[in-house]
């Protein structure tokens, strides 16, 4: 084990696949001389050259339609996004082509195309450069979704999305690159996608946490302990698409409490998509309606004051949870 | 930096006798599909939009004639033409049209998305502008691997105004990409004319300021249209930039099936029809001694009866089962678990992957992270993706 921080394991997993892979190749804006807005691509361009690491202009349509097209050739393209505000100019190649070209054209072909972005609040970026999507990629068949929380998970599942033949948006956390990890020495090491972790075991209530709000969720089912005497079981899902719906599941038919926690919207959010599984699935066994902790319903503010006000935090989660354990009849 | 190319004032020297009527039979193919297919429209056979090529076959095969097996065609939702004159089995782009399981495409894209894997043609696309990306990255996959074929973009003048026109340009040029963007030049963006929708009608030029020079055929003369490719696809090869090429042509049809065609003259058209590229290519060979009236009929009735055959495979092709909907969405892989689809979700209860009949036993639940072990799809595939197989489990 050695300990890096997100970054460099995101920066770990690309080396490694390069040098495994001759059809692996990096696109996107500033990745190479610049080294990489976020510095997750740091000494890939001196180490692999200008063939494999490549600057590209600021059209983020094409480079991901180029990386497509590449993909459906049989290269193993990573396009990196500057953040996920940007993939929005995207979206055409990311939804109509990249998640379709394989349904549409009966299977004729594959696409094994990643496709990298961070995301998140908290560094006063405002509305254009702050927000968490993973929703939007979420509902689109066809993707595979990301959204790694540790330093372990980032190497892991990024060297598993770029060894995968389907289209996968890679989703990290501004947030997140600069945290430390313990991460496997062996090149082989991967995560698979579709396996939840629970990275806290509890018999309470369950908090189901995506994205950095899995570290939230942690630190708050911390103080429900010391606090409330409340034992909350935090599980990371890691993977949007695939699900791991099962230990999800597993876990509410064993708390009969669940709070879902996200940083993006409210309204056809992750946690609204998967409060309505749980439900489909798992009513008998709820003891309290499934809460949802979300992103506020707004656009980014770039004052620090109300930006931090529009991202979930500790006290918020712990107050959700509480809200499950009320007799909410004495409320009626 | 405007090359121009082969004045259209003088007729082209025809290519040998066997390759013009080669030609001139795939013209006839092209007409006589798309009639059929308007047919068939008409009859509720298809379904959706269907856009005809009829006006346009000496763009399409004379552009396409110029290229090699290995290189890289794509197309727009215009697109039964290009597949066919790719050697596409008329059958099959007729039961795709049809919704049927020997469709092209299984039935998944109709007629704005027909897509050959074994001719590379690359594809049929329904977002206008949307396909000029991946061409650029079939070219960049050229380049990466150091091959020569090379890709030929076609695309319409009204994708000339979209912002994938010049990002894409602007990257084929600043990377030297091997690849060949042609504007059918059709006069019109759907319903609105070209001098209604472009500020700069030379559309030739319209890639010069972002490095691409431009090249102009004419689109009705199936000879010039493939000189005219063949020295924009060499400069593509040899000299490894890309090339403009503007063929102007014009569709006898309306934008689809659905178009009144209230945006231009009856006068405009029977103008442009005097013009039409199988009646000159055919009258030209006849001209030429290499084809006599007989004979020319007789292809004609050779290519009709080609076209009731793919008619009624079509129709005697089973449309997909139900059991199909969910194939293909995935490539399923042995690392990958968990739900990818809803169509797992029904109203009875969610079954568990144990249920499923896979084994978890291996799969740590609660830890950090999991061993993959010995995983490796396609490492080191350098190949098209030629693997049509099923890969689901």
């Amino acid at each position: 084990m050695a300990v890096m921080r997100y970054r460099e394991a995101l920066n770990a997993a690309l080396r490694e696949e390069m040098a495994r892979d001759e059809s692996v190749l990096l696109m996107g804006e500033d990745i190479g001389v610049f080294n990489g807005a976020f510095k997750v691509t740091a000494g890939l361009l001196e180490e692999f050259g200008e063939r494999r690491v490549r600057d590209t202009p600021i059209s983020e349509n094409t480079i991901v339609g180029m990386g497509v097209g590449a993909a459906m050739t049989g290269l193993r393209p990573v396009v990196e996004l500057m953040t996920i505000n940007f993939s929005l100019l995207a979206m055409d190649q990311i939804v109509n082509h990249a998640a379709s070209i394989r349904y549409m054209f009966g299977g004729q072909v594959k696409v094994p195309l990643v496709v990298r972005m961070p995301q998140g609040a908290g560094h006063q970026l405002g509305p254009t450069h702050s927000h968490s999507w993973e929703a939007l990629f979420l509902h689109v068949p066809g993707l595979l979704v990301a959204v790694p929380t540790t330093a372990a998970d980032a190497k892991g599942l990024l060297k598993s999305a770029i060894r995968d033949d389907n289209p996968v948006v890679f989703i990290e956390h501004e947030y997140l690159y600069g945290q430390r990890g313990e991460v496997p020495d062996d090149e082989d090491f991967t995560v698979r996608f579709g396996i939840a972790a629970i990275r806290r075991e509890g018999s309470d209530v369950t908090i189901v946490g995506i994205s950095r709000m899995a570290l939230t969720a942690a630190r708050a089912a911390k103080t429900l302990s010391e606090e409330h005497d409340i034992e909350a079981e935090v599980i990371d899902p890691r993977t949007l698409r695939p699900l791991d719906l099962d230990t999800i599941l597993a876990s509410v038919r064993k708390t009969n409490r669940c709070v879902i926690v996200e940083e993006g919207w409210p309204h056809g959010g992750v946690g609204a998509n998967l409060a309505a599984l749980i439900q489909e699935q798992a009513f008998d066994d709820l003891d309290a309606p499934v809460q949802r902790v979300t992103g506020a319903d707004v656009p980014m503010p770039y004052s620090k004051a109300l930006e931090q006000l529009a991202f979930p935090h500790e006290p918020q989660i712990v107050d959700s949870v509480l809200a499950t354990f009320r007799d909410r009849t004495a409320h009626s | 930096m405007t090359e121009r190319v082969a004045p259209s004032s003088e007729q082209a020297q025809l290519p040998e006798p066997a390759v013009a009527i080669e030609w001139l039979n795939t013209m006839m193919l092209i007409r006589r599909f798309e009639e059929r297919a308007g047919e068939m429209y008409a009859k509720a056979k298809v379904g959706g939009f269907l856009h005809l090529a009829i006006g346009e076959e000496a763009t399409i095969v004379g552009s396409t004639r110029a290229l090699r097996d290995r290189d890289y065609l794509i197309s727009t939702y215009r697109s039964h033409g290009h597949t066919l004159a790719r050697g596409s089995d008329p059958s099959r782009v007729m039961a795709e049209l049809f919704g049927r399981v020997d469709g092209l495409c299984k039935g998944r894209g109709g007629s704005m998305h027909m897509f050959d894997l074994e001719r590379r043609f690359m594809g049929g696309y329904g977002i206008v502008g949307g396909n000029l990306p991946l061409a650029a990255g079939f070219a960049l996959a050229s380049d990466y691997l150091g091959t020569d074929d090379a890709t030929l973009c076609q695309f319409g003048d009204g994708a000339s105004n979209q912002g994938t026109f010049g990002e894409t340009m602007n990257l084929a040029a600043l990377w030297s990409l091997p690849v060949v963007f042609m504007i059918t030049n059709n006069q019109f963006g759907m319903g609105t004319s070209l001098e209604r929708h472009s500020a700069v009608t030379d559309l030739l030029r319209k890639g010069e300021g972002f490095g691409v020079p431009g090249m102009r055929c004419d689109g009705m003369d199936v000879v010039e249209t493939y000189n005219v490719t063949t020295e924009a696809l060499r400069i593509a090869r040899e000299e490894r930039r890309p090339v403009l090429v503007e063929a102007v042509t014009y569709r006898f049809r309306g934008h689809s099936m659905a178009d009144p065609e209230e945006y231009r003259t009856k006068e405009q058209v029977d103008q442009w029809r005097e013009r039409d590229p199988l009646a000159v290519f055919g009258d030209q060979l006849v001209e030429a001694g290499l084809l006599d009236a007989d004979e020319r009929a007789r292809m004609d009735a050779q290519t009709i009866e080609r076209i009731d055959a793919a008619v009624a495979f079509a129709d005697a092709s089973p449309h997909p089962s139900p059991n199909a909907l969910y194939d293909d969405i995935y490539v399923l892989g042995d690392q990958v678990r968990g739900w990818y689809s809803v169509d797992e979700r029904t109203p009875t209860p969610h079954r568990g992957e144990d249920e499923r009949g896979m084994d978890r036993a291996d799969l740590p639940r609660s830890a950090e992270h999991g061993h993959a072990g010995t995983h490796s799809p396609n490492a080191g595939e350098l190949k098209p993706a030629d693997d049509a197989q099923q890969d689901e489990d």
